[in-house]
């Protein structure tokens, strides 16, 4: 996607006064995606026609990398509700040259993450009885509702993108209709914040309602435990971070400006002091849990940290050093002057969340919970890791054609 | 999410580690009277289709100190919040509030397995492959039981396929009650030491009755409040104290 100065094949189809690469250099930049794309869905298919036996897990290990990577990969996709909530709601014009492509990845994040819960599940063609036998009670019920109700919002949100298409501008009809789609985006904007701040909720109280675990579960407020909101606030702190690392990472490749410094600042502060109250939250629910969530059930809390795979290290990794050290740096001017810096804080803050994420649904699940059993390990089949690397793929191709096409970073031509 | 109890009625079960030798055989009731499907030899430990589970434990001392238990595990039928039927996010998990069995409803089950993360027995097996039998086998399946199809969770329901039959009689003679004695879960009926009993635990008078309330029972992973139907029994301190420690103190070997 270099830029060059000769027209692309595709030139009519182009955002105008941008410069884009040749179509056959960036159909190249395509193909390897698309390979990896089909070897996923092979893997999928797999899956579909012979079971989850093809997967590394079992009965001990009932979750595995499929659900780690989908909440870690639906808290980077917080940047795309965040920022509709911050711009729309609350009127933060500086990320105005953002918020389309924060919309996209959201997209990308929120439909990969379906994609692989529908091969994750034994039987996904009775997926839609969750809607028709929905159990209250059940955080996964609130999960899915408010999922799926979010993506049909991220779509809703990304028509008006596609809409603003030089081609489908022409159309009379589809201008209107995108004008007044437009006048609507603070609704589905608030729409889509409520939505996503239960979804993200509710993937955080899925492990913390186990009180059959007792080192997944926390007490709370009322219905939800403190990791229903420790996740809303881990995934607001982490997803202006992805949204640093995204752009930064688009910008590289293409080498062009896409948005001010001001805007990089404005995430970076935003995502520097949202992580410094999450790690304050996480803190004091971690010092609750340790002295008197566990002991309440027989548990000293550090007896869940024996096991030298999931030692003390990895709550320290995941407080301080990919936590607050991140949070820390993100809000330094210093950090704000320093583009390395600031990526590097941002990589350290998504990885501080993914911890939070792997420790959560995979550390869960390795300890023992009966007397007489042993601490269980899991490693992930090719299929496993092939059909997620498939959404990885699908992501990029996505967002690759969306940037080629459509009005990702509306200030491009400007900063050019 | 509060149990709703209806009636005089609790099913349970008094598992006396002292007399368990085992042998397995509950495992092999377990599997027949509930057409549980074979799980090929690539299934491995994991991902058998055992309704019922035996763990070893040791004493970890050498002979002629060295003693083993073992504990035959199944679903613990908890009473209290009980951990499945709370985070079913499609109601496919239900507890009967005239009897306190624990089902599933495998037609509505669609293989989330977030039941199998919720529960802490582990007493909840995926059915990872289509259910087949070797070809002789399938003489021996029970009419009044359907095989699971692949791609969910299935569990122990105290051979609800028995008590359905038990109901019926019952109820073919007048009594609105199953009369004690009259339904047995295959693993008790079969346990050649007698290590099994099963019966409604709130009648004091019952078998079941006394042992559950007796000094020697206790339940697994009490403190966590779920309240299980099954209890276990024993008279040695080793067993007590382990199963009073923490998770993993054990020396894990299983059948299955």
């Amino acid at each position: 996607m270099a830029d060059v100065q000769s027209k692309p094949f595709d030139a009519s189809l182009l955002r105008r006064g941008t410069h884009k690469a040749p179509l056959s250099q960036f159909l190249m930049w395509l193909l390897p995606w698309f390979a990896l794309l089909g070897f996923g869905m092979f893997a999928s298919f797999l899956c579909f026609k012979y079971g989850l036996n093809q997967t590394g897990l079992d009965n001990r290990f009932a979750f595995g990398l499929w659900i780690f990577l989908d909440l870690a990969m639906i808290a980077f996709g917080a940047g795309a509700f965040f920022s509709g909530f911050l711009l729309y709601v609350l009127k933060r014009h500086e990320l105005k040259e953002l918020i389309n492509s924060a919309v996209v990845m959201g997209f990308i994040c929120y439909s990969g993450a379906i994609a692989v819960l529908v091969v994750d599940v034994g039987q996904p063609i009775r997926a839609w009885f969750t809607f028709y036998h929905p159990n209250v009670h059940s955080m996964l019920a609130e999960v899915t509702v408010c999922i799926t109700c979010y993506l049909i919002v991220l779509l809703i949100e990304y028509i008006p993108i596609m809409l603003k298409h030089r081609k489908l501008k022409s159309i009379p009809q589809l201008l209107v209709f995108e004008f007044e789609l437009h006048k609507l985006m603070v609704v589905f904007a608030s729409i889509g914040t409520f939505l996503s701040f239960f979804h993200q909720g509710s993937l955080g109280g899925l492990y913390g309602v186990l009180y059959g675990r007792p080192f997944a579960y926390r007490e709370g407020f009322a219905i939800w435990p403190s990791t229903f909101f420790l996740f809303i606030l881990s995934a607001i702190a982490v997803g202006p971070s992805f949204l640093i690392l995204m752009t930064t990472f688009v910008r590289k490749l293409t080498r062009k400006r896409l948005v001010g410094h001001v805007s990089y600042i404005f995430l970076a502060r935003l995502s520097g002091w949202l992580l410094i109250v999450y790690v304050l939250a996480k803190s004091i629910d971690t010092l609750i849990w340790l002295n008197r969530t566990a002991p309440a059930v027989g548990f000293l809390g550090f007896d869940f940290y024996t096991q030298p795979e999931f030692g003390t290290w990895i709550l320290f990794a995941e407080i301080a050093l990919f936590g607050l050290l991140p949070g820390m740096m993100l809000i330094s001017k210093k950090v704000h002057q320093s583009m390395p810096l600031m990526i590097t804080a941002a990589i350290l803050a998504c990885v501080g969340v993914a911890i939070n994420r792997y420790v959560m649904t995979i550390q869960t699940l390795a300890l023992p919970t009966l007397p007489f059993e042993g601490f269980a390990s899991y490693m992930p089949s090719w299929q496993e890791v092939g059909a997620f690397l498939s959404v990885l793929a699908y992501g990029v191709i996505l967002f690759s054609l969306s940037y080629r096409y459509l009005s990702l970073y509306p200030r491009e031509k400007e900063l050019g | 999410m509060k149990t709703e109890r209806i009636g005089n009625t609790r099913y349970g079960m008094a598992v006396d580690v002292d007399l368990c030798t085992g042998c397995g055989s509950c495992m092999v009731a377990c599997a027949i009277e509930n057409n549980t499907s074979v799980t090929p030899p690539e299934g491995g430990p994991n991902r058998g289709l055992t309704w019922m589970r035996v763990y070893r434990a040791n004493n970890g001392k050498a002979y002629p100190d060295a003693d083993t238990a073992y504990f035959p595990v199944m679903c613990q039928h908890c009473d209290h919040h009980t951990p499945c039927v709370m985070v079913c996010p499609q109601n496919a998990i239900d507890i009967d509030s005239e009897n306190g069995i624990v089902s599933t409803i495998p037609q509505r089950c669609f293989g989330c397995r977030y039941c199998m993360t919720a529960c802490p027995y582990h007493a909840r097996y995926y059915d990872w492959w289509d259910p087949v039998w070797p070809k002789e086998m399938e003489k021996t399946l029970s009419p009044d039981v359907s095989p699971r199809m692949r791609g969910i969770v299935e569990k122990c329901n105290f051979c609800h396929g028995r008590w359905q039959r038990a109901r019926a009689k019952a109820a073919a003679n007048g009594e609105r009650e199953i009369p004690p004695g009259e339904y047995v879960t295959a693993c008790s009926e079969c346990c050649p030491s007698g290590a099994i009993t099963f019966g409604n635990i709130l009648d004091e008078k019952s078998e079941v009755g006394k042992l559950v309330r007796s000094e020697r029972a206790f339940r697994l992973m009490e403190d966590v409040g779920s309240s299980p139907k099954v209890y276990y029994l024993t008279s040695r301190q080793w067993v007590r104290e382990m199963c009073d420690s923490l998770p993993g103190s054990g020396d894990e070997v299983t059948h299955g």
